[in-house]
């Protein structure tokens, strides 16, 4: 009995031997693709430092190129307000201000409202794609997404906005959340012409 | 600007130092090619407002701006 029994525990030994070796023989390759640090082959994008700094760098660029107010708005609310350029039924000087404004928020649709009553009109889906195929990711830092938005909206804001995917408020923004950021923006401004009344 | 990487320095140099202004020239052009826009950031003088300019050739960059900003075109999203 105790004969028969070794010999079938030394034929199933000799039969998953095969399956054993294959299976340790391919544990370096699964071991190499999964952990690309061990072998020194670390994907420079995947580094959140290397992303930290490039938004660092992206913010500090933002502020050189927006005004102090625009640059206050982003830095407390996360968005910029830019008055809208293709109406000339009302004007600035007039001190009455844009007949529409847009909302301009990092890697999200830029958004068209009403600044006299705060009507949502539309969003505009739009985004900076690398078109040098350098880039693995196509993604700018947030602030460079929000200062690109910002130079083409205020350079050439037909050009900008004919080539968006335009929709109702709604397709990707909540209404509600973007309501609640226009009141914000609202009491942000309340808040700061109290505390700098001159400007 | 460089998606991935952030705000890239191409070149710099004197635009007055005609060495140094063709490889701007040179740079820019190559810029414009890959697809970039290219826009300087502008100061009213008046309003005080500050907005952007898209520029398509060297010679519509304006002789006060100190830099050139690239980005990439605008697709919808």
């Amino acid at each position: 009995m105790l004969l028969a029994l070794s010999v079938l525990a030394l034929v199933a030994l000799a039969l998953t031997l095969p399956l054993l070796w294959r299976s340790a023989s391919s544990l370096p390759q699964a071991w190499r693709e999964r952990s690309p640090r061990r072998t020194g082959s670390v994907d420079p994008l995947g580094d959140p430092g290397r992303e930290r700094r490039a938004e660092q760098r992206a913010r500090e660029l933002l502020r050189s190129c927006v005004n102090e107010e625009e640059w206050a708005m982003y830095r407390d609310l996360g968005f910029i307000r830019v008055a809208g350029g293709l109406s000339r039924r009302t004007g600035d000087a007039e001190g009455e201000g844009p007949a529409y404004a847009y909302l301009v928020y990092a890697h999200k649709p830029i958004v068209a409202y009403v600044p006299s009553n705060g009507r949502l009109l539309s969003e505009y889906c739009v985004e900076f794609p690398d078109v040098t195929g350098q880039s693995e990711r196509s993604r700018l830092p947030a602030s460079d997404d929000v200062l690109a938005k910002w130079m083409a909206l205020t350079s050439d804001e037909s050009r900008v906005i004919g080539r968006a995917n335009m929709h109702l408020v709604g397709r990707q923004l909540d209404p509600a959340r973007v309501r609640r950021d226009l009141w914000r923006l609202g009491e942000w401004e309340r808040r700061r012409s109290r505390e700098t009344p001159a400007a | 600007m460089k998606p991935g990487h952030g705000e890239v320095l191409i070149a710099e140099g004197d635009r007055r130092v005609s060495e140094e202004e063709e490889r701007l020239v040179e740079e820019f052009r190559r810029q414009l090619d890959e697809g970039m826009w290219a826009a300087v950031p502008t100061l009213d003088g008046r309003s005080g407002r500050r907005r952007a300019e898209l520029v398509q050739r060297y010679s519509d960059i304006p002789a006060a701006a100190d830099r050139v900003i690239f980005f990439p075109r605008a697709a919808g999203g």
